[in-house]
């Protein structure tokens, strides 16, 4: 018979991989590859930061003559390209690739090797697409890339061979990450984790997963289409040929507004993580906010056209439209609600994390409301490309997403480093950006009720613009500087942070219940859940160490970890594992010759990437789990 | 307030009879030239102070909202100075949706200061009971009222969409835009007129816009006078313009179309009828030939240097399509879709290089002699 010793010693072992440049390229772990997505998004977000802030120095006056009509559009268009496809969703996903695990008491994803492949390709197609810089030719028609000025007879550039090809690969990182969650969601929670016991986070994250999987596709049609054109003639897109400028429109935008919601769910899932331990009080209205999650991601397929007002639609397909953009504010209501009752139910403890979601909240709630002036078809008319909608959905995607992440930064930081962040500097860094972001996107709101379009890298003077781009500028420079203040806090905190232990915070979910940073088995015995609020059951995690001590489902024979039924969590079988492994860096190698090829029209050896792809692939499903 | 929230848009401007409009626009040919003679400064300073009409409406609004009382001074490019039923309609919308937003803002932060007041620690135990108060706020608050709310706001999206809907049927004024890369084609239906950057209307009139492209998608927006409509390849599409007061209204692309969207504007200048019946003759009639020697030097460089391959001047040789159409180019107030005030100076600047003032535009630069250029702009300023 073991002791505890022994078999944490045992999981220890099993579990432990090797440290060096061996194991960094071959790593399944979902914790170092959730840093790996965190690190690489952050890259990304100080790019497209800094892309911005170029973007506010030219507009700063009018007439200004800093960047010219070249530059500024390449700039605007990465600048949207990199925060939507490869810093916020990225993002959002190194926090569930990190933390869905712990949260549902799992060892790790439902497929790891799967999980180490969705990043390397993310960051190779990442790597694609701001390649385009060197050669001069980085994308310039806008993230939404409308045709037909995106057509070779307008573009004829690469830049928009970059980007078709890079979102394309970029997706297939998306879609493999979106069916890892799914399933690890469905398959892996602990002993006990009925569905009605899930984290929030967890049905954000299914929501999200659900949308991409779905929406994804609209898009790659779409830049398929595209390329078939520019490279081979086709002519999807041209009415003199038959084809339908709109037509990118429709498939764009079928994808692009449930990708709000893609990026928009996960936020709202940390701050429904965040809300409760911070406000002392289990969720106010759990099942209205789960219901509310996955009502969004629905509804969100059905709003898209909101996007296209201004096209000359029939006006009878508008309205429509405009009902479904009303009805789907009513579950963002329910959430807001929901956060306010708990907190207005709750003893609310204001450190960093909390003060973000409560600039979230009063951030997004703005940005909510001029959502709803969306759906009104005349004002949409109005006010679209305007720099209204600028400010509009800075409110909703910087609101309600990049405050959500900065929030999850202060809050499970720790947990990644095993180190708080200093919350004087936290709390500087809060007001520096809540100031400074309210500074920069408020002022759009008037200059495009003054009239001023987006996308113009210059603008007349006399025109009463001016004064408000000034502001937004200075408010550009002053969130830049609290988002320094942040990245300083976590560099810093990491080796001269005050030890966090494993539950600074007095956390409700099972991340708190393992050590921070957490052992390479996440857990040394898989938990047993009775409540939506597994770690405030002081009774049930003691029950975990009576378990392990008496070696019940501590799984400690093999790479394993457990695997539960759909819907009521019931212990199902015990899954052997896989671990380090060549193959997935080795796919996504392969898929970059291929898409390297494409982009310079060397078809031929694009094939051969493909058929080492293929080969690649049969490698991976070769491999026989290791057994210790 | 009251009637402001609930009560429907009063329209004050009737459709004019057809009869109307066609003696307006089947007028005398000779008319007193208007007051078209003042410069543009900046391009858009001296437009301004023509729209001076802004509803009661806004006014009291403006007030309450206290952040945007800037808001509605002095630019003639705003959606909250509306010059016709439509913005006007629009600017209504903007203004009790800005009401109504303003206070589910305020309640939401009333709640969070109110959760705030209540200040726990980490130390407390945490509170684990249902709370009925919670759940009703949650059902009231979250789903109840915004119902209630966003049905009578789409009640109100409803009334609003016949003025600001797509223009049917025939009208008895026509004008047809094409966006282009980077200016506006502009023709009047029926007639032998082409002109570009600049639509002339008749005060009161209902003038059918009817748009489209020949090459990528622009959007022609003018805030005063209508929503905005994309010009899309392939695709006709028609709004309402229809201005209630004589003035110079500034519109601009609003769908990104390339490296000089920004500057790719016009102006819409609505006359009373007698002064859009002035301009309707002269622009129809075909252009004098050059009266001076200067010109006539300017007319031989316009046709020998290359100008006469994009641009067309009716009557001349002069027959390009690439460029806007140049055959009464003296009457414009712009150079290059509203970059630049039409000054002598300005337009010289702009024939020797063009990629300075607007880079990546079609347009080469010329090199000409001093007296080349001379008679060139001489010319180009006498198409009257």
């Amino acid at each position: 018979m073991a002791t505890t010793v022994e078999r944490v010693e045992r999981l220890e072992r099993l579990w432990e991989e090797p440290t060096g440049i061996r194991t960094a390229l071959l790593t399944v772990d979902h914790k170092k590859i959730g840093v790996r997505y965190l690190i690489t998004a952050s890259l990304f977000f100080v790019a497209a930061g800094l892309e911005a802030l170029a973007l506010r120095t030219q507009l700063a006056s009018p007439r200004n003559d800093l960047l010219g009509p070249k530059t500024f559009n390449a700039l605007f268009s990465m600048h949207g390209v990199t925060m939507i496809f490869l810093f916020v969703t990225p993002m959002l996903s190194g926090f569930g690739n990190y933390f869905v695990p712990l949260l549902i008491g799992s060892r790790d994803m439902a497929f790891p090797r799967l999980n180490a492949f969705s990043y390397w390709v993310y960051l190779s197609s990442g790597l694609f697409l701001y390649s385009s810089f060197l050669f001069g030719v980085a994308p310039n028609d806008g993230w939404f890339n409308y045709v037909p000025l995106s057509e070779h007879r307008f573009t004829p550039g690469r830049n928009i061979d970059f980007y078709a090809l890079g979102l394309t690969f970029l997706a297939i990182s998306s879609t493999a990450g979106a069916i890892n969650f799914i399933v690890t969601i469905f398959r892996l929670r602990a002993p006990g984790m009925s569905i009605n016991r899930m984290p929030l986070f967890c049905w954000a994250v299914l929501g999200t997963s659900f949308s991409l999987i779905f929406a994804l596709p609209a898009l790659t049609a779409a830049n398929v289409f595209l390329e078939l054109e520019r490279k081979f003639g086709f002519h999807f897109f041209q009415p003199a040929k038959g084809g339908d400028p709109l037509l990118w429109q429709h498939l764009f935008w079928i994808f692009g507004h449930p990708d709000v919601y893609i990026i928009f769910l996960p936020a709202v899932g940390i701050v429904s993580s965040i809300v409760p331990v911070f406000s002392r009080r289990e969720m106010v209205a759990y099942a209205w906010v789960a219901l509310a999650t996955i009502a969004t991601a629905f509804i969100g397929f059905g709003v898209w056209v909101h996007h296209m007002f201004a096209t000359g639609l029939p006006q009878i397909s508008m309205i429509f439209f405009s009902a479904a953009s009303l009805i789907i504010t009513i579950p963002s209501g329910v959430q807001i609600f929901a956060w306010s009752a708990t907190a207005l139910r709750g003893r609310p403890v204001l450190k960093t994390p909390f003060l973000f979601v409560l600039g979230f909240i009063t951030v997004f709630v703005v940005g909510g409301l001029t959502g709803v002036m969306f759906a009104a078809i005349p004002f949409d008319q109005q006010v679209t490309d305007s720099y209204f909608v600028v400010a509009h959905f800075h409110y909703v995607l910087f609101g309600g997403a990049v405050f959500p992440i900065l929030a999850a930064v202060y809050y499970w930081v720790p947990k990644i480093t095993g180190r708080l962040l200093d919350e004087r500097l936290g709390q500087a860094s809060f007001w520096l950006i809540f100031v400074g972001f309210n500074l920069t996107f408020f002022p759009m709101h008037i200059s495009g009720l003054l009239g001023m379009p987006r996308r113009v890298y210059t603008y007349p003077d006399g025109m009463g613009w001016g004064i408000y781009n000034l502001l937004s500028t200075i408010g550009s420079f002053t969130l830049a500087l609290g988002i320094l203040a942040v990245i300083v806090n976590v560099v810093w905190s990491r080796r001269s942070g005050e030890p966090a232990g494993s539950d600074p915070w007095g956390g409700n979910t099972l991340e708190w219940a393992t050590t921070s940073p957490p052992p390479h088995y996440n857990f040394p015995v898989i938990p047993i859940v009775t409540s939506a609020n597994p770690n405030w059951d002081v009774v049930d995690r003691l029950a975990d160490t009576t378990r392990l001590n008496r070696g019940e489902l501590v799984l400690d024979d093999g790479h394993e970890t457990l695997a539960t039924t759909l819907l009521d969590a019931d212990s199902d079988e015990v899954l052997e594992m896989p671990s380090e492994s060549p193959w997935p860096l080795l796919v996504a190698l392969a898929l970059s010759v291929v898409f390297v090829f494409l982009l310079v029209d060397h078809y031929v050896v694009a094939a051969i990437g493909g058929l080492l792809t293929a080969a690649a692939v049969a490698g991976w499903h070769s491999e026989k789990p290791r057994i210790s | 307030m009251g009637s402001l929230l609930g009560g429907s848009v009063v329209r004050v401007f009737r459709a004019a009879p057809l009869e109307m409009i066609e003696a307006w626009t089947n007028g005398q040919p000779e008319a007193p030239a208007s007051n078209f003679g003042t410069p543009l400064a900046g391009s858009a300073s001296s437009v301004r102070s023509l729209s001076l009409v802004r509803p009661a409406a806004p006014r009291l609004a403006l007030v309450a909202g206290g952040a945007l009382t800037l808001a509605g001074c002095g630019s003639s490019q705003s959606t909250l100075e509306p010059a016709s039923p439509a913005s006007k309609d629009i600017a209504h919308l903007w203004w009790v949706m800005f009401i109504g937003a303003t206070i589910v803002f305020a309640v939401v932060v009333v709640l969070l200061l109110a959760a705030i007041l209540r200040r726990g620690s980490r130390a407390d135990a945490p509170v684990r009971e249902e709370s009925r108060f919670g759940r009703t706020l949650v059902f009231t608050g979250g789903a109840l009222v915004p119902l209630v709310v966003l049905v009578g706001l789409f009640v109100l999206i409803l009334q609003t969409l016949p003025s600001t809907s797509q223009a049917r049927g025939r009208a008895a004024l026509t004008v047809d835009v094409v966006g282009r890369q980077w200016f506006w084609d502009v023709r009047y239906e029926g007639r032998k007129l082409v002109t570009a950057n600049e639509i002339h209307i008749p005060v009161g009139a209902a003038v059918q816009a009817r748009v489209t492209s020949e090459d990528v998608i622009h959007s022609l927006w003018i805030p005063a006078l209508n929503r905005k409509i994309d010009t899309i390849p392939g695709k006709t599409s028609a709004i309402t313009l229809r201005a209630s007061h004589a003035g110079t209204f500034r519109g601009q692309c609003a769908e990104f179309c390339g490296l000089q969207h920004a500057n790719m504007a016009l102006l819409v200048v609505a006359e009373p009828p007698a002064a859009f019946r002035a301009w309707l003759a002269r622009e129809t009639r075909p252009v004098a030939a050059p009266a001076s020697a200067l010109a006539r030097r300017g007319q031989a460089v316009f046709l020998g240097s290359g100008c006469s391959g994009c641009h067309t001047v009716s009557g001349t040789g002069a027959n390009g399509k690439v460029g806007p159409d140049l055959t009464h180019f003296g009457s414009r107030r712009t150079i290059g879709a509203v970059t630049e005030t039409n000054t002598r100076d300005l337009l010289g600047g702009w024939i020797l290089d063009p990629q300075h003032v607007k880079p990546g535009n079609r347009m080469p630069g010329f090199r000409l002699s001093g007296p080349e250029l001379r008679g060139l702009t001489a010319y180009l300023e006498s198409l009257k």
